[in-house]
Order: structure tokens, then sequence, then C-alpha cells
């Protein structure tokens, strides 16, 4: 058949066959977390439209905690209701996975964005600006920085209580993302919850030019990794006729029991599939950060409001692991001997490219985003083990990581002088003189950072490395415990620059926060030494949910 | 009573606790709540030693066990005590002695503001020397050997605020290390040949042992034994350790730690007997020593370092004799028990003859004191006939029965070793009547210092005199005591055992050349330091006097072969972690660093470069894929 026969015969074939669409079966119960949510966001809309402007913070606050804490119930509810483990399944009619690693995910994303909204929520630390406290977000954010409108608006005292819905707009978006179980809802989930993101990250308060900068960045590049996701999927929707995980493993594994007639010439084409595989997950290893992929990460998250940089860091990786192994377990399994060599390579370029051009950095958040790429080169390698092990050990890992960067972001929002956060190196100069104990939080932070036994980073890094190892990939972890050398050093450099050097007369002072951002930094502390030194609950509690369902 | 046995190690203990610990209130009583301490003890070693006699020869040993204390595995130590005849002579000696010393501190320290903390670290001294004796085990053993040389590293340098009591107090450190860590290797080795520590099973064991482990072992002991006792080629500290308050010197670095080798090398027998070669060495090093000693002995003006040189010689006659093996462990005890009285009471009449000089200690300054210092002077002429070996006094009887049983080895080994005893019995005359005359007889030789205070030497106050009286008679009755009937030999008899020694000549022609070598010993110094006055300057002297004078040039061996080796190892080793580990890691570093400046540049804040990177990683990842499939 000649390639305009087959276009033809497509649209011949779908022409003939009037179908009758049948009406969708949801299982709300199933799928409540994520309403909730939703749900929330819309009332968080409603609020901002009908409630007068002094309420709506307190307000917003009040929507989201709620929505959040209800929403993280139902996820325990559905754990305790067995969806983990044995009930798991497949539900919106094939749309959405109920199991193990969905509901864990789901779990950890609602307490990280529960404790991001916190540092969103914090006011205490700006100055007060006309009488009025004021939070790490823009007055107006519509208004030109340094415009006419912009002083007004802060002379008016108004705020961003936009960000509340917006967050759980993207929470939202981020729930489904490890749960999605075809490539449509994978990638309208990728766009619910970037298209937030983007809208945050142009909102600080301060510095706002560079802001927006970073979220034009974000929305190209992110807008560009779309369209490779896209494309990819396309080609593998040519590949299986289908755009479900189950459909294409199916097709994958040779197993499959129909094909559509009017994809026969391309169905079971290598060539789509791998092309087609490549680029969906080249999407999401844009959103994980992975190297060659990782350029946005020090921009957006140096120029983002830094409550918002920690959200992102904490919660897009959580979300976008997830998805990156449903897709690499469910989908792609039947072709572990492709994507696996692929996916060292990636891991050991991220690992050390991360590890070493950290090295260099002197400014605190995009050390951070460089250690955040480095980190991501460490959950690949447990990605690539494509056993259980590997998946519960990526999970524990995942949630390791998350709790230690909001706190280690929190912290950075403390650290101010006369422009707002002070982030450059060289003024946290000698705080562990002025502040220990924020510089003691921030060095147990960063020890965590570079797994130094009795931090959860230490138990994390361990997980992924055993079960890389077991898995054979020697070699790989043995760039990533040289890369985490590397990466000991810059950790470490902080801690002695903070408790080591003089310091100086015209640095930082330490602002004294809510008990918003210091319930934010004190649950991270406490899950950073509690992990550390008593892993063993979480690592079992991740290894039975670490099975995927088909 | 084998609970008494605790609370003999725990009486000083607890007294060095208190008095550590208790503060200035303390100053006042201190040094009497130590003398009464260490006296308790010695009441209690009483009451042991009583009891002891009370049962027949072979059920005397008295072991316990106090509680478990390493239970690892198969890795088992054990606190517990073992009091057989040969600890309780050693208990005796060091509480007796240790009591009398007490005492005599009292009024010599009178004066000395930190006279508590001095207190404190003698019973200290007690309490781990203690423990040393009556462990049933080694690694307890080994517990107390550590702890006692702590009390003499902080003994010695009591007066740290003299540099070279600092300096004496690191050196007898340092070297007494090196003999520790012989120790803890013959521990080790004797852990993984036995499998125990214990004293029990070690020894019993020691035949089913094979020769080459057991020689290692006894090397190793014997390494430990020379470093403790001072002996060839470990003896360089004892000399600096007379920067120690006299006291210390007579208690530590005379009577009682220097003799722990000679406990070590009694206690350990079995082995040394199943180990022909390390019994050798033994004898070599105790030969050597006793000779080295004493033609140091014989150059020093100072009157502390020609005793100390004595003492290592002496305690070179004991390690010669255990050497012998059951034909001279008794003698060597004995020997060691009359030495601790004389010595003891030597040293206590040297620091009362230096209390009444202004702490004078050039022998060619003093002169003539025999009418100043008369109970000093009777005490101290007791000890010294003693330790010549006068015939009836202590000294002769042990003396002469090491160099019997020296003699008694055999062949031309018996004749090499027996003549050493023999010559060093000879110096031995000499270089102490040497001290006597220089001392007690001749001119008054004192000049004013440099402030101009002329010493008005005087005799020493009762708490320092009684000592020495007490000691004084040790000195003269201990050796006919142990030797008539064989007293000695038969108590100690069921621990070490004996066998009898057949010297090629008659033990009787062995006496009288003993008899003939000291009198020509006393003979010649009489001639050199009695006829002739004393110079106040020494003279320059034969390049023999000149080595000696300098410890034989231990020191300038010590300094070349070990300090500049060690610091040209060190050197180089410096040298190559430097260039080598240094450059490595620096120039890792700088890698490092030099790669992330580079990459970083990638990194230039254009939104169309990140695209190009995005799309390049696109292209090789599909690319990637690909080729992995066509490969």
């Amino acid at each position: 058949m000649s390639p305009a026969a087959s276009v033809h015969s497509l649209w011949t074939v779908a022409a003939e066959a009037p179908q009758k669409i049948p009406a969708p079966q949801i299982e709300y119960a199933q799928l409540s977390p994520t309403l909730i949510v939703l749900g929330a966001a819309v009332l968080g809309i409603l609020v901002e439209a009908f409630l007068p402007r002094r309420a709506r913070y307190p307000a917003q606050l009040l929507l989201t905690t709620v929505g959040l804490i209800a929403a993280f119930a139902a996820v325990i509810a559905l754990a305790a209701g067995g969806y983990g483990t044995d009930k798991a399944h497949v539900a919106a009619m094939g749309a959405v996975a109920v199991d193990g690693p969905a509901l864990f995910l789901q779990g950890a994303l609602l307490l990280v964005s529960l404790i991001a909204v916190f540092t969103f929520a914090e006011r205490r630390l700006d100055p007060v600006a006309h009488g009025r406290r004021v939070d790490s977000f823009a007055a107006q954010a519509a208004a030109v920085p340094g415009g006419e409108a912009e002083q007004e608006a802060v002379k008016a005292g108004f705020t961003t209580t936009e960000v509340f819905p917006l967050v759980l707009f993207a929470v939202g978006g981020m729930l489904v993302f490890p749960a999605a179980n075809d490539l449509l809802t994978l990638f309208i989930a990728l766009e619910v919850f970037s298209l937030p993101l983007y809208v945050l990250c142009a909102l600080a308060r301060r510095q706002r030019l560079m802001s927006q900068e970073s979220a034009v960045k974000y929305f190209l590049l992110g807008a560009f990794s779309s369209a490779f996701l896209l494309f990819g999927v396309a080609l593998l929707y040519g590949y299986a006729g289908t755009v479900s995980y189950a459909g294409i493993a199916d097709v994958v594994n040779g197993t499959t029991r129909s094909v559509d007639p009017a994809l026969a010439s391309t169905t079971g084409n290598d060539a789509l599939l791998l092309i087609g595989g490549a680029l969906v997950l080249m999407g999401l290893l844009f959103k994980v950060g992975a190297v060659p992929f990782h350029m946005w990460t020090p921009d957006v998250y140096q120029g983002a409001p830094t409550p918002v940089t920690g959200f992102m860091a904490a919660a897009t990786k959580v979300a976008a692991f997830g998805a990156l192994l449903r897709l690499l377990y469910v989908v792609l399994p039947g072709l572990r001997w492709d994507w696996r060599p692929v996916m060292w390579g990636v891991a050991i370029v991220t690992m050390v490219v991360g590890a070493v051009v950290a090295v260099t950095q002197t400014d605190v958040k995009r050390l951070l985003a460089y250690s955040s790429i480095a980190h991501a080169g460490f959950l690949l390698a447990g990605v690539t083990a494509a056993s259980p092990d590997g998946v519960s050990s990526v999970l524990f890992y995942l949630v390791t990581y998350a709790f230690v960067t909001l706190g280690a972001f929190a912290v950075v929002t403390l650290v101010r002088d006369a422009g707002g956060e002070a982030t450059h190196l060289s003024k946290w100069a000698g705080l562990g003189r002025r502040s220990p104990l924020v510089a003691a939080v921030f060095a147990v932070f960063l020890l965590a950072f570079a797994g130094i036994p009795l931090t959860s980073g230490f138990a994390g890094k361990f997980a992924v490395f055993k079960a890389a190892a077991e898995s054979g990939a020697t070699p790989l972890v043995i760039v990533g415990v040289l890369s985490s050398a590397v990466a000991a050093f810059f950790y470490v450099r902080v801690i002695v620059l903070m408790f080591f050097s003089e310091p100086k007369a015209d640095g930082p002072t330490v602002a004294v926060p809510s008990a918003l951002t210091s319930t934010a930094i004190a649950v991270g502390v406490a899950l950073t030494v509690v992990l550390g030194v008593a892993p063993q609950y979480f690592l079992e509690l991740a290894g039975q949910a670490g099975t995927f369902v088909r | 009573m084998e609970n008494l046995i605790g609370l003999l190690v725990a009486a000083p203990l607890l007294g060095a606790a208190v008095l550590l610990c208790g503060g200035r209130r303390l100053d006042r009583s201190g040094p009497w709540v130590g003398t009464l301490l260490a006296a308790v003890s010695f009441a209690l070693a009483v009451a042991l030693f009583a009891d002891m006699l009370g049962r027949s020869g072979e059920e005397r040993t008295l072991t316990t066990t106090v509680f478990s204390w390493v239970p690892v595995g198969g890795f088992r130590a054990d606190v517990g005590f073992q009091l057989d005849q040969l600890s309780m002579t050693f208990v005796l000696l060091i509480t007796g002695v240790g009591t009398l010393i007490h005492l005599y501190s009292v009024g010599y320290m009178e004066h000395d503001e930190r006279r508590r903390r001095f207190f404190g670290y003698l019973n200290l001294f007690l309490a781990a020397m203690l423990l040393l004796v009556v462990a049933g085990n080694y690694l307890l053993l080994y517990v107390g050997w550590e702890g006692v040389g702590l009390a003499s590293y902080l003994l010695i340098g009591f007066w740290q605020h003299k540099p070279s009591a600092a300096t004496a107090a690191k050196k007898a450190f340092l070297v007494n290390r090196v003999g520790d860590m012989g120790l803890s290797i013959a521990i080790m080795l004797m852990f993984t040949t036995f499998g125990t520590f214990a004293f029990g099973p070690v020894l019993e064991g020691a035949g089913q042992a094979g020769e080459g482990k057991l020689t290692a072992v006894g090397l190793m002991l014997l390494l430990a034994a020379c470093g403790k006792s001072a002996q060839v080629p470990l003896q360089s500290w004892l000399g600096d350790a007379m920067e120690g308050p006299t006291p210390v010197s007579a208690l530590i670095h005379a009577a009682t730690m220097v003799t722990a080798g000679v406990y070590l090398i009694t206690r350990s027998g079995a082995l040394f007997d199943a180990a022909p070669t390390a019994q050798t060495a033994v004898v070599t090093v105790g030969a050597v020593t006793l000779l080295f000693g004493a033609i140091v002995g014989c150059a020093k003006d100072d009157i502390k370092k020609a005793l100390a040189g004595s003492t290592m010689s002496q305690i070179g006659y004991m390690i010669l004799a255990a050497g012998l093996g059951p034909v001279g462990y008794v003698f060597a005890i004995m020997h060691l028990v009359t030495h601790g009285f004389f010595k003891a009471g030597l040293f206590l009449g040297a620091g009362s003859v230096m209390h009444g000089m202004n702490d004078e200690v050039d022998m060619r300054r003093y002169g003539g004191l025999r009418k100043y210092m008369p109970v000093t002077f009777v005490t101290f002429g007791l000890g010294y006939l003693a330790i010549i070996g006068f015939p009836g006094l202590s000294g002769f009887f042990s003396k002469d029965k090491i160099i019997e049983a020296a003699f008694a080895k055999g062949g031309t080994e018996g004749w090499i070793l027996g003549g050493a005893a023999l010559l060093g019995a000879g110096i031995t005359a000499f270089y102490m009547t040497r001290v006597m005359l220089m001392t007690f007889f001749g001119e008054r030789r004192w000049q004013p210092d440099a402030d101009g205070n002329a010493p008005h030497p005087h005799e020493s106050p009762k708490t320092m005199t009684v000592p020495m009286v007490i000691l004084a008679f040790g000195s003269v009755f201990a050796g006919g005591l142990f030797a008539v009937n064989d007293t000695f030999l038969k108590w100690l008899e069921p621990v070490t055992g004996h066998a009898h020694g057949n010297p090629p000549v008659s033990a009787l022609t062995v006496t009288a050349a003993t008899m003939v070598v000291l009198v020509l010993g006393v003979a010649l110094a009489w001639a050199r330091y009695g006829r002739k006055p004393v110079p106040v300057t020494a003279p320059r002297g034969s390049w023999l006097t000149r080595a000696a004078r300098r410890d034989l040039l231990q020191d300038d061996f010590n300094h070349i072969v070990l300090v500049r080796g060690g610091e040209h190892l060190t050197r180089s080793l410096v040298y190559v972690d430097h260039t080598l580990v240094d450059g490595v890691v620096n120039g890792t570093a700088a890698s490092v660093g030099g790669l992330s400046g580079r990459m970083r540049r990638l990194q230039n804040g254009y939104a169309r470069s990140y695209a190009v990177s995005m799309f390049g990683g696109a292209a090789v990842l599909i690319a990637a894929t690909l080729l992995m499939r066509a490969v």
C-alpha cells in the first residue's frame, strides 16, 4: 500500500464507521484527591472574584490548606482501602492509574505542597510597606516594573493572592501527572501544572525584571519541550494505534489482540516506537532537569520568587519522576535493552555536569539549582535499575529530597539585606557566628544534600545506588559516588563559609519568620533527621508502594 | 579473702580520685590522706599475706573474677585477679616501700604548692602498679602497665615549669611507648595462639604452641620489659627521669615500676622456658645492661644519675637471672626485693642530702657531709654496703646467687655471663664507693650559689629519716632472712619452679671471687677519690669516661639513627604528600574547577542557545536510541 493510499484509507475507515460515543465511566471517589484540589482551586478563583481585598489572604490560606489536607486525607483513605496494593487498577476509562506509586507520590506531593504553601503565605520577612505586611509576590503582577502603576499598587497595599489558586491548579496537574495512564492525559497534566508555574515564576516582588525574564525563558523552553513530547505522542500513536500505556506495551511485547486496520502499515514499526519514545522521554527529562535539557533550571530557580523555587524544585521533581517511572516501567519495559543504555548516559552526564558546574557558582539559589540537577542524575541512576527496588528507592529518595529542598529554600528566604534576599554567597560569610541556629539548620540541609550519614540524604542515596548496583549498573554507581564527592565539596564549602569566615560588617541580617516558615523549616529538619536515623519504616512503605498497575 | 584483692587496688585509686578531684580544700590534708590510703593498702596486703601463710604451698593462689569486661563473641576478657606468692611479694614490696615513701614525701614536698596533686599521682601510681601485679590476665596487666607509664610520665614532669623536666617526661613516655607496643603485640599474639589472655591457660598451653610463635611472643615481651625496666636498647629515658622529685625516683624509678619488666618475664616463665632463643635474648640484654649501667654510673657526678645508672645495672642482674629460667627466677625476684629496700633507701638518702644542700645534685660540691647528716650517713652507708654485696647484708645473698646461677648456665655461655656478672659486681663496688666518698667523706666543697645562698647542711625532719631508717633495716636483714633455710626459695618455688644449678666451679669459689673483685673495686675507688682530694670541676677524663658521662653515647646514637632518620623519613613523606598526594588532589580540584568554569560559559542566559542545546540533546537522544537497536 502506497503512503497516499494509506492516508486515504485512514480517512475513509474513520468516516465509514459512525461511532456511538459511550458515556465515560468515572470513578469519582478514586480520583477524589485530584478533584478536591482542583475544586479548591476553582473556589479560590471565586474568592478572588467576590471577596473584598482584605479578606482574600486569610480566606485563600484557609481554603488552600483545608483543600490540601482534605486531599491528603483522601489519599490516605484510598491507600488504607487497599487501592495501593491489591485493589490497584486503572480508573477513568484507562486514563488514570490508582496504584501504589501513584498514591505514594500523590501523598508526598500534597504534603510538600502544604509545606510550600506555608512559605508562600509568609508575611513577616519583607519590611512593612505602607503599613501592610507583604509577602514575596508582586503587588500587581500586570504592572510594568518600576512604573507608576506599580508604585500605586504598592502604596495601596495590594498583594497577589492569586498565587494560592495558581498553586492549587499546579498541584492538581501534578497529582495527575504520575498517575496518567495514557499519553494524552500525561500531556494535559503536564500543561495543567506547567502553566501556573510559568505565571508564578513571574510574580517576584523584588527584582521583577529578572523574575519575568525567568518566567519567559521557562515558558519558551517549556513550550519547546512540550512540542517535542507531543510529537513523540503522535509517533507512538502511529506505532501502536493507541495512546494508552497498556495498549502500547502490548504492541511492544507483541501480545496485542487487534490492530486497527487503518494503522496496519505503521503499527509495529520500531522506528516510530524508538523515536517517539525518545521524544516523550525528552519531554519528561526536561521537567526533571536532566542534562542536556537542564539549562532553564539555574535561570528560573534564580529568578523565581524563592518560595516558588522551593515548590518547583520539590514538587515538580516528584511529579515528573513519577511520570518517568510509569512510562519506563509500564510502557517500555519490553524495550529495556534500548532505553537503559541511553538513560545510563543521561544519568552520567547529568550527575557530572550538575556537580561540576555547581563548584563555581556564587549565588546560593543557582548553587541549589545545580545541586538539583546533580540530584536528578542520582535519581535517574535509580530509575535505570529497572527493578522493584529501583522504583521504591526512587520513591523514597524523592520524598527525602523534596523536604530537604523545601527547607533549604525556606532558609534562603530568611537571609536578607536592604535589597531583599541576600543570595550571593559572599554575603553568607560568617553567618554561623551571627545566627548560629539558622546557619546550623542550613548546614543540616546541606549535609543531607551531600548525603552524609544520619541524614535522610544518605539513606536515599544509599538506596538508589544500591538498587542501581544490583541491576548491574556499577559504572553508573562509581560515577555517582565520584560526583557526590565533588558535590560534597561545594556543600561543605558553604558550611565552612558560614562558620569559619569572619562576618562582614555590612552583611545580611536574618529575619525572624512567622510560625509559617518556621513550621516549614522545622518539618524539613525533622524529616531530614528522622528519615536519616530511622529510614526503615519509610523504606518499607516505599517498597510496598513500588508496584505499577498495568 | 578474694574480695580484699580488689580493695587493695581500690584504696589508692580512691585516694587518687579524691586528691585529684578534691580541689583546694584538700591542699593541707592531702598528703596525709594519700599516705593513709597507701597505709590502708599495706594493711590489706599484710592481712592477705597472713591469710596466705595459713595455707599450704600449693593452695596459696587466690583467683577471682570481678566482672566480665569485654564479652564479644569469641573474644572474652575479664577483670579478674590472681594473687599468688609472686604477686604477694610484689604487693608487699609496693605497698610497704610505697607507704614509707609517701611518709617521706610528706616532709620532702612540704614546701611545694602542688603537693596535693603530687600525692594524687603517687596514689595513682600505687593503684596502677598493684593492678599490674594482681591482674589475672595479660589484658588487665596491660591496663596496669599503661597506668604506671602514665603515672611515671606525670611524676617525672611534675615540675613541669622546668623545661628539662617536661622534656624528660616526654622522653620517658615516648621510649616507653616502644616497649608498650611490644607488650600489645605480644598480647595479640597470645590471643591468636591460645584464644585467651588468662595466665593459667596461656602458661599451661605454652608447651603445645609452636616454638616460632613462642619465640615471637617472648621477644615482644622482652621488648616490653626493656622499655619499662630501662634495659638496653630502651634504657635512655631512665637517667633523664631523675628530673622528677626524689621520692618518685626512689619509688618508681628504683624500687617498683622499673622492676615490672622482671615481673613480666618471671610471670611468663613458662613461655620463655619453651622458647630458648628468646631466653638467650633475655640473658644477653641483662648482661649487656648490667655492665652498661655500671659503667655509666662510674662517670656521673649527679648523685641521682649515678644511682640511676646503678638501678639500670642492678635490674640487668635481675633480667639476667630471669633469663636463666627456673635456675634464676627465684633469685631474680629475691634480688628485686632486696634491691627495692636498699635502692629506695639510697635514693631517699640522696634526697635527704639534696634537701639539706639547697637541691644541689653535683657530688663534686658535696664532701664531708657525714658530720652534718649522721642519720642520713648511717642509713645511706648501710644501703651502700648492701648494694656492693658486703658479706652478711642483703645484696650479698641475692647477688651472689645470681652470679652463681649465671656460671651454672654451663659452657662458654656460662663463663661469659658469669664473668660479666662478676665484673659488674666489681664495678658496682667502684662506683658506689665513689658516690659514698664524694658525698660523705673528704673535704667540704660546697660554695654559695649564684644568689649567694650558701647551703647549710642539716639533718632532715623525722618524716624523712624514719622511712630511711626502716629501709636501712630492710637493707641489712632482708637478704639474710630470705637466705636462711632457703625461706624465700621455698616460698616462691610453687609458682616459679626451681632447678638447682651446677656451676662448673664450687659455690665457695664464686663467693671468694666476688669478694676479690669487691675489694678491688673499693680499693680502686679509694685510691682515686679517697686519698686524693676531689676536684670541684670535673677533669676531662679518658674517652671512656667522656662517653660514659654522655650515657655511653646512647642519646647521640638515638639522635643520629632514630631522630635524624625519622626526620628524613617525615620530610620525604611530607614531600611525597605535598607533591604527589596534594598534587593529585589539587590537580583534580583545579581540573574540576576549570571544567566547571568552562561549562559554566555554556549557560549564557540566552533562551535561544538553551533551545539549541535541547534540540541537540533530543537529536543525540534519538540517535543513541536508534544506535542501541542497531548494535
